[in-house]
Parts: C-alpha cells; structure tokens; sequence
C-alpha cells in the first residue's frame, strides 16, 4: 500500500451518502487533500445509505430540517438522480385530517407546492388505494426519490476530479489520536494519517468511532423493518423505479412506495428496536450487509393487515411475493435532529451523523460552509451537536428517548408536546413547593420547569373575562388558561418565577474585557454593576446568541443564557477562549439558582425583606448588586424579560429553598403568586416583543433585522463586525414586526389560535417572501392578556413593514386577518419602559 | 395425496461462518434462522403435487419453540398444516429426529414424505432414509425431478455424467436437492392465513446411541470479488476486457 496516504489535510470516516456530499462540498470550497475512509467496500460500504428506501417528502414542521431537505432535492435534480414521483400523506383519522391541514401551513411557510385531497382525488393519482378507508391526503407533487448510491459515487468523482480527495475503502479504522485537545491522526489498519480535521459520518457506527478519541456522539442505531412485495402485475407496465406517487399510510405509521415492479412497504409502528454500535456485526458476520439485519416477523404482522387494507388489489395479489425483508438499521437521536458540527469534546473532530437520506447532500453541504466560513448559509440550531449537555449525551437518556419517540416518526407531535421518559434530571431547590402549589411541568435542556401551577386556578375568577377560551382541543393542549390569569395577576401585584434553570457562565482574568468585546455586538466596557443585553453573532452577521453580561468585577463578567441555549453557547463562549490562559471560564449554571420577582409591589415586597436600599435611585435598572434577603447574599439583578418593575434574585443553590420561603411569606400581604415559564416565555415577553433565540433570533437575520441594532458601534472589534457594519450601511431586507389577530373565528364557528410557524399572507392571499427568498412566518405567537390581543412575530419585507397595514395568518387550511402593531423592537404593552424603569 | 414435508430451522448465514470457542454450535447471534435450501425446494414441490393432485401438504420440523417461525413461512407459502417436535434447543442425532418423526406420524396416511437431501447445518444425510425404514417405504436421495401421478413416482437424480430414473410406488419417502424448482416467495395473504393456522406441538423425548456430534468445521470457502467496472455507456470497453479475459468473446 505505497500510495495510502500518510498525511492530509481532513479525514472523513464514513462513505455513505453524508460522507461523500461532504468530500464533494469541501473540495468545491477550495479544500485539499481530503481523504475519504470507509472500512466496507464501495460504492456500498454497508451503512444505512445502502438499503435506505429513498424517498424524500420535503415537507416537516421544522423550518431547519425543510430547508436541509430543500437544498438535498436541489442537489439530487443536478446530479441526475431524483425521480419525482409525488407524494401523498393519507389520513385515516379526522384526527390526522387536522395535522395534513398542519402540513398544509408549514407547506405554505416553508413555499412548498402542496394540496389537501379528496380520498377520490388520492385514488386518481393512486389506482390501487382503497378510498373508504381514508379521509383524504395531503399531496406534494414534489416528491420523490433518489439513487443515493449514485449520487455518492458522482460526489466523489467530482472531488477525485478537483484533485482534492483520496478514497480509502475496505479500510477500517482502528483509533483517534488526540494531542493537547485537538484531533491529530488516525490510525487505520492500512496505515496512520496525521490529518488536521476528523470529520465522522459514519451512521450507526459513529458513536463507537467518537469514544476512540474521548467524544460523544449520542445516537442509537434502531431497527425500521421494510418489506418488498413483488412482482405485480399492475406495475407491468410502468417504466423506470417508480411512476406512482409513494403513499405514507400516516396513521399507521408506514409508507408504501412502488420500486419497479415491486410495492416496498416500511414501518415505523414496531415497537422501538435499539442497538448499540459496538453489537453491530462485522461486515464478514453479516447476512446480507451490517445494518440489514435478519427480519422479525412477529414485529410486522400487524402492519401486514394495515397495508392490505389500504392497497388489497396490489398486496392481496396471491402470486405476488415478500422477496426481500429486513430490520433496517437507522441512527436516532434524542430529539430526532441530527448530530453536527465540532463535537464538545475534542477540537477538529466534527460530527455528521444522524442524517437521512433526504438531508444528506444538504448536511454535506452545511458542514463544509460551517468549516469553511464558521457558519452555515442554513441556521443549524436544532442540528448542532453541543445542544446535548453531558447528561444528554448518556446511553440511558438517548435510549429512553428514542424509546419514546420512535413511534413519533410519523406521530402526530403537539409544538408543546412534553417528553414522558426521562425526567427529573435537573430541579431547582424549588421543585418541592412547586410540587406542592401544582405545578405543571415542562422540560428544558433537562430542567423541570413550571409552566403554570393548577393553585392558581382562584384567579381565573378575578380575570377570567379578560382571557380568551381556547375552544379547539389543539390550540388548548399543552396550555391552560390559568397562564395568562398569572400574567394578569403578575401586571396587577407580583409574582415569582423561578429562573433556576438559567445556564451561567462566570469570565474573568486579566484579558477579559478584551475577550467579551471580542465575543459580543454591544460596548462592554461598562462600570461595574451594569450589565448590558447583547446579540452574539456569526463571522457572517448572523445571529449565534443572545445574553444578558453582568460586569461584577473589573475584571469579571458574568454572563446569564438561556437553558436551550447554554450547550451551544458555551462550546461558542469556549472555543473562543485566548490561548495564553488570560481568561478563565467558569460554568455557574449549577452553583446558582434564581427567583424572578416581578411587579408593581415587587419593591415593597423586596424592601420588606432587605436593609439594603432597592429604591429606584440607589438601584436603577439594568443594574447588579449583592444585596441580603433574610440574612443570605443575593445578587440582586434589576432587569426584567416580562416588562416588570422587578428583580433577578441570583442565590447559591443550598439558599435557594430559604430563599423562595422568605419571599413566599414576606409575598402573602401583596397577594403574591407563583408565575410559570407560560408567562415568562411567552405571554410576558411578547407583550414586550422580546426576542427569543432559535425562534426569531436565528444566523439567517441580522441585528438591524430584528431591530436589536444600537445608534452607535463600539470600536473594539467583534466576530462578526464586518458584516454587521455592512448591514447597518443598507436597508433592512425584512424587519421583525409584532402583529395582533383581528379575528379569530374559523369557518367552523371556532375561534382558533395560530402556535407558530405560520405563513403570513398579503391581502391577495400569497405568502410573503423577502428579495433573500425568505419567507414571512410567525416566529412566536402568545397571547397578549395586558394589550387583550392575540400576538403573533413575523419578519415583514417591505412594503409591509408598516404599522396598520392589513395581512392575513393562514392557520389549518383557513386565512386569519391581522395588522401589522410594530415595527421593530418598540414594545406593545409599556412602549416606553415605565414599569421596569419605575 | 397428502404429503409430509420435514424440514430443519437453521441459521441464514453471513459471508463468513463463526463457530463457538468449543467448536459445538455456530454463533447465531446477528444472524436470522431459515429452512435448509434443500427443504425450500420441498416444500414448494409438494405444494406443485398438491396443486395438480388435490390433498394436503403438512409440514414437519424438529427444533426449539421458535422453529414455528419456519413452520408459518411454510404455511406462507401454502402449506395446510405443521407440526413442531419441540426440543429444549439442543441439537437431536439423526438416529433421535428420525425416531421422533416416525412416532409422531405413525398414525398417520401419507402417501409422500419429502425431506431435503441433508440439511445446511449439520449435513447428516441420513433423517429421510431413517424415517423412510422405521416407515417400511421406498426411500430415493437426492431427487432432482419429480412427477407423481396415479400411486406412481417418478424421479430422477443426477449420477456421474448420467441421470438416473427411477419408478417408484407410493407411499415412498423421497428426497431433493436444490435446483429441482424455485421455490415461492410467501405472498402477503399467504402470510397473514399462516398467522391465525394452528400449529400441533408434541414433545418428544430424545434416545440415546446415535451418531455424536464431536465438533463442527467450516469448510474452506471460495474468496469473492466484487468489482465495479463503470456506469453506463463508459462502462462498455473495460466489460469487453473482462469478458475476452475469460474467454467469453
């Protein structure tokens, strides 16, 4: 083996479909000296990719995982290899007629071409289908399916022909070597390459190849069974691999897909089969390849009754056959999404696992910008792999999550929809009161957060006329009246939050400032004791985070994120740490606990309890200091993410229990309550149009976009500020804007209330796009109870970005109308700060 | 006519068989179970007599509880009924299995028992001539053809550079090899009928004396090579290399 390569410039480990998209999209960036690995034999190595039913349905509810789909299809038209077949979704359930009605929204947001049909307009398309069994479909004429095979072979061909790439099969590699935090070679059983990037895309096997070099990549190989069912004779006369739109049998959870002469019929009803990498067999020990294990038949049974119900001409035909019937092996993750970027733990070594065959090209393409440029062109909050905190990255949490949402895979998902496994991971000192007081909880980045306390049910007869019913079960789930009676209650008196789940980073040393200015848009260099709220953004002026930085100390800043952030933000925060040890970074996140008090009472309630002064002039907003609450040192911290006179109460863990007593006592004279993240999240903050990272705050708008822009621009430099400076040069492209309802009222009689992710239309009824293809959606939608509107977020190019002007919401398959309230960031309720700054 | 299939669950193996440390069992832990290749064809050739005939087919194996996973595949494909001699799991002698299936259908009417030639696991070659003796029937191996008509079978088996024919009167214990006929895929119906079939289950005990299992050897295989030669149109001259490199043109 004279020619294997002894030294490159990245390593990929995996020649499945990600693994070569990938190799394709370095190159055409500019990459050298790429080398391709893979321990099976090509153009099949064995992986997942090789027995993938490959089809691709472009529309999900995720805005990130359409667009990766979008820009795969895209790819695969180009290289020759996509086949639109169309695709139909079918309903057996009125049920499910509600969620293809939901498809039909995000459709509509995401500008994709779709219709709701009639089971005879379903059987028009689809001869075969038994229509009284179904209530309709949901049809995307753009779907279809892909050789994923061949679409890796030309990747690589034309990474061979840029003369960037080496490929390596029927290599397996046998170790990672890291030195001083970085990857630095890997050792393979035809040799060791020193290479400066290790980019794993290796399926199944990823997490195995990740603990070689002391990283996590946490997915779980899982089974989905596929059968195909053939020769039929009705497919006789069909020409090329597929002619008939491919049907998702959604509420059984299977799809059938004509593939030549033969119907594939797929599954993800059984109930959930998980491997671990390291029993994955070796490709010798394998029936037919490693990740086509043997069939289990009892697994499918019930499937087989479901599928000859809806096609009994096709599948009932006795002279045709079950040819071929595995248990596929396919990677699953805790959330679903994927698994990428730079792992947590190990500098170079990336991660880009977890991908489908419908992702593939677009995932290829987003790791080799994210290496090239720092950032993607595609925002890949839900996909990045430091979202999971150690905790997450556990056998047990991804096993008894994927567990659990398996069976989602064609589920019916509520926005707000909990997860049932694995809880009580992380709670605040609180838990217990909150326990006591009914609390309601929902989870974030593992934190057991209230959402409402059922105690607060009383007030619904003070201010149950200021709060709209929610008539539809949907609209309803996961959500409960006794939220916006909280906020009220909160408006009127006080209320405490608990916060405790905040992810807090504590920066200090010598080359600190120097560090955050860096960091941060927003002039740092502030006195002590002040803090300032600030975006973080991308090299390419794109949103990477927003935070609250406290200084509290010349040389320390303290910096409060969100806990569905905090992974992310501190790989961000880490990885850009000074070599020369200047700054030391510190994670807080469990040493501290928080109480969010807030209200107009929330003063007295506050001096009741402290001899230090909290009036306005010895503490004004936006300002830190230690104060004693009962004898305990607590960073007071003036700031309010509700639009309230109030405080961030930031106490060591072993005082938060005595802290929340005190408060709760010293509250009973001001009629204080409890206020869950219902209030905080939602309904407080977008009354005052708070932004919220991940749902407006994405890398695709910039600082003058969401309207966080400042008047002046600090002269330290920043990531980002280039771009940020051009940005700030021209006019907005689109501006994110607050809207309110008009009316609520379906066709039905029912008054309905649109949960986010829905197109904004013109007043002709087409959805609004801006002159960078993006579209007008709701970004956050929340009720409103001080303002009595219905609130909805949404980026508005011109010339709609004007206040009064008349739009509609599309929500379910019906138009809402709405005006545009706001332009920018001003608040509708308190527009001028009054409360806070009281 | 109704005819006895008998038939042994074995391991669908992988490119490369692994035996366990004391060379007694092959490891079986990645791998599904299926029925012996020979078997397959039996099974399929039965279902033809029975489909130019009339009868019924029954369909027999000897093996642990799961071996009723081969036994609905057969009654997928269309056979009418099956019987599982259940074992604890370990592997039975063929002087044991014989035994066993001779009780077990001793008061029954077949007029054909249908075996494969040896099964794929064990190869023994001596279950179908066993049964066939304890039966008092005609037994012939290794039967490539088969047409049955009228109380008559008529069979023929490759010899060296010859084929055998024989006539044989039913009933008679015959049986085949691999390439007598290609057998069914189960149809989906087929599958779903098999679900609901009853399986008769009977628990034998095993005798002592027969032939002893010392260990298992895997023989040497022949390497395979796969190489991809080109796409399409560019793909032509370098198949015409290959086929005048093995003398095809």
């Amino acid at each position: 083996m004279n020619d294997f390569p002894k030294k490159a410039k990245v390593v990929i480990i995996g020649a499945g479909i990600v693994g070569n998209c990938i190799s394709y999209h370095l190159a055409k960036l500019g990459w050298k000296d790429i080398v391709l690995l893979d321990k099976g034999p090509l153009p099949n190595p064995g992986g997942s990719t090789g027995h993938a039913s490959n089809f691709i349905f472009p529309v999900d509810h995720a805005k990130e995982m359409t667009y990766l789909t979008l820009d795969s299809m895209k790819q695969y038209k180009e290289l020759g290899v996509f086949t639109e077949s169309g695709g139909i979704e079918v309903a057996r359930t009125e049920e499910r007629m509600e969620e293809l009605r939901r498809r039909m929204t995000s459709a509509k947001s995401w500008g994709i071409p779709a219709q709701l049909l009639s089971p005879s307009e379903v059987k028009d398309l689809v001869p075969y289908i038994n229509k009284d069994i179904i209530l309709g479909g949901f049809y995307t004429p753009s779907a279809g399916v892909v050789d994923s095979l061949r679409a890796g072979t030309l990747m690589r061909e034309y990474a061979m022909n840029l003369e960037a790439l080496t490929i390596a099969a029927n290599t397996q590699v046998l170790d990672l070597d890291v030195k001083d935090g970085s990857i630095r070679a890997v050792e393979t059983s035809k040799g060791s390459i020193e290479t400066e990037y290790v980019i794993i895309a290796c399926g199944v096997w990823s997490p195995r190849i990740a603990k070689m070099a002391g990283a996590t990549i946490p997915l779980t190989p899982a089974v989905h069974q596929m059968i195909t069912v053939g020769p039929l004779e009705q497919f006789e006369s069909t020409t090329g691999e597929i002619e008939y739109p491919i049907v998702r049998d959604m509420d059984t959870f299977c799809y059938e897909r004509q593939h030549g002469s033969d119907m594939e019929v797929g599954s993800y009803a059984h109930r959930p089969i998980l491997m671990r990498p390291d029993d994955i067999p070796s490709i010798e020990e394998s029936p037919l390849s490693p990740t086509e294990l043997p069939f289990t038949e009892e697994d499918f049974d019930p499937q087989l009754e479901q599928a000859l119900a809806l096609m009994p001409e096709i599948l009932g035909d006795e002279r045709a056959g079950i040819r071929y019937a595995i248990n596929g092996l396919l990677s699953l993750t805790a959330d679903g999404y994927p698994l990428l970027g730079e792992t947590i733990e190990v500098k170079n070594l990336w991660s880009a696992a977890a991908v489908w065959i419908k992702e593939g090209p677009g995932v290829g393409r987003l790791i080799a910008e994210w290496m090239t440029h720092g950032v993607p062109e595609i925002d890949p909050h839900l996909s990045d792999i430091s979202r999971f905190y150690d905790y997450a990255r556990s056998n047990t949490h991804v096993k008894a999550r994927t567990s659990e949402g398996y069976n989602k895979t064609y589920g019916i998902v509520h926005p707000r929809e909990q997860w049932a496994s694995n809880r009580n991971i992380r709670v605040s000192p609180f838990y217990m009161r909150e326990k006591e007081l009914g609390a309601v909880f929902f989870e974030t980045a593992g934190w057991e957060r209230p959402q409402w306390y059922e105690s607060n049910k009383y007030l619904l007869a003070e201010f149950g006329d200021r709060i709209n019913n929610r008539e539809h079960e949907w609209d309803a789930r996961w959500w409960s009246p006794i939220i916006n009676a909280e906020h009220l209650a909160m408006r009127e008196r006080v209320a405490m939050v608990d916060l405790s789940a905040f992810t807090i980073f504590d920066v200090s040393g010598p080359g600190v400032l120097d560090y955050i200015q860096y960091m941060t848009v927003n002039q740092m260099n502030v006195k002590v004791g002040r803090s300032v709220y600030t975006p973080l953004l991308y090299p390419n002026g794109g949103f990477k985070a927003d935070l609250t930085i406290m200084r509290i100390g010349e040389a320390h800043f303290r910096i409060v994120t969100g806990a569905g952030d905090g992974g992310r933000d501190k790989k961000w925060f880490t990885m850009h740490l000074p070599q020369d040890g200047s700054v030391q970074f510190v994670d807080r996140t469990s040493a501290i606990c928080t109480i969010g008090l807030w209200g107009p009472q929330a003063r007295h309630l506050l001096q009741s309890l402290t001899e230090d002064d909290v009036s306005n002039d010895a503490f004004p907003y936006g300002t830190t200091q230690i104060i004693r609450i009962g004898g305990l040192p607590v960073r007071a911290f003036r700031i309010s993410y509700v639009g309230e006179l109030g405080w961030e109460l930031y106490v060591a863990m072993e005082h938060g229990l005595k802290l929340w007593d005190t408060l709760w006592e010293a509250g009973k004279p001001f009629q204080i309550i409890p206020a869950g993240i219902g209030v905080y999240g939602n309904t407080g903050r977008i009354e005052k149009g708070y932004r919220l990272m991940g749902s407006e705050l994405e890398s695709e708008y910039n600082p003058i976009e969401v309207g966080l822009a400042r008047p002046k621009v600090k002269r330290a430099n920043f990531i980002g500020k280039a771009a940020y400076l051009k940005a700030r040069s021209e006019d907005p492209i689109a501006t994110l804007c607050t809207l309110s309802v008009d009316d609520h009222s379906s066709a039905s009689g029912i008054d309905r209330f649109m949960q986010g992710n829905e197109p904004i239309l013109n007043i002709a009824g087409e959805v609004i796009v801006d002159a960078h293809n993006r579209p007008s959606y709701v970004t956050s939608a929340g009720a409103g109870p001080s303002v009595g509107k219905y609130l909805l977020l949404a980026f508005l190019p011109p010339p709609y970005d004007i206040v009064g002007t008349k739009l509609f919401v599309y929500y379910m398959g019906e138009q809402y109308p709405v005006t545009v309230e706001i332009v920018g960031s001003r608040p509708l309720f308190d527009p001028d700060n009054e409360r806070m700054k009281a | 006519m109704n005819i006895l299939v008998c038939i042994k669950r074995v391991p669908a193996p992988g490119r490369s068989i692994i035996l366990s440390e004391d060379k007694q069992e092959i490891i079986t832990r990645n791998l599904g179970f299926t029925i012996s290749p020979h078997e397959e064809c039996a099974i399929e050739e039965a279902l033809r007599i029975k489909e130019k005939n009339g009868g019924s087919v029954t369909v027999l194996t000897l093996g642990p509880d799961t071996a009723v996973e081969q036994l609905r595949q057969a009654m997928a494909q269309g056979v009418d009924e099956a019987i599982l001699l259940q074992t604890d799991g370990k592997e039975w002698d063929p002087m044991a299995t014989s035994k066993a299936i001779a009780d077990a259908i001793a008061d029954k009417d077949f007029d054909l028992l249908l075996f494969g030639n040896e099964s794929a696991d064990s190869g023994g070659y001596q279950v179908g001539s066993r049964v066939a003796f304890a039966k008092d029937f005609p037994f012939l191996s290794g039967v490539k053809s088969l047409h049955v008509a009228e109380g008559k079978a008529i069979a023929s088996r490759e010899a060296l550079h010859a084929r055998e024919i024989y006539e044989i009167d039913l009933p008679a214990a015959i049986s085949v090899k691999e390439g007598i006929n290609l057998p069914r895929y189960p149809s989906l119906p087929g599958r779903m009928r098999a679900r609901r079939k009853e399986i008769t289950i009977l628990k034998p005990a095993p005798i002592s004396g027969g032939p002893e299992k010392l260990q298992l050897r895997v023989p040497q295989g022949e390497e395979n090579q796969v190489e991809v030669l080109g796409y399409g149109v560019e793909a032509v001259p370098r198949v015409m290399e290959v086929l005048q490199e093995l003398n095809f043109c």
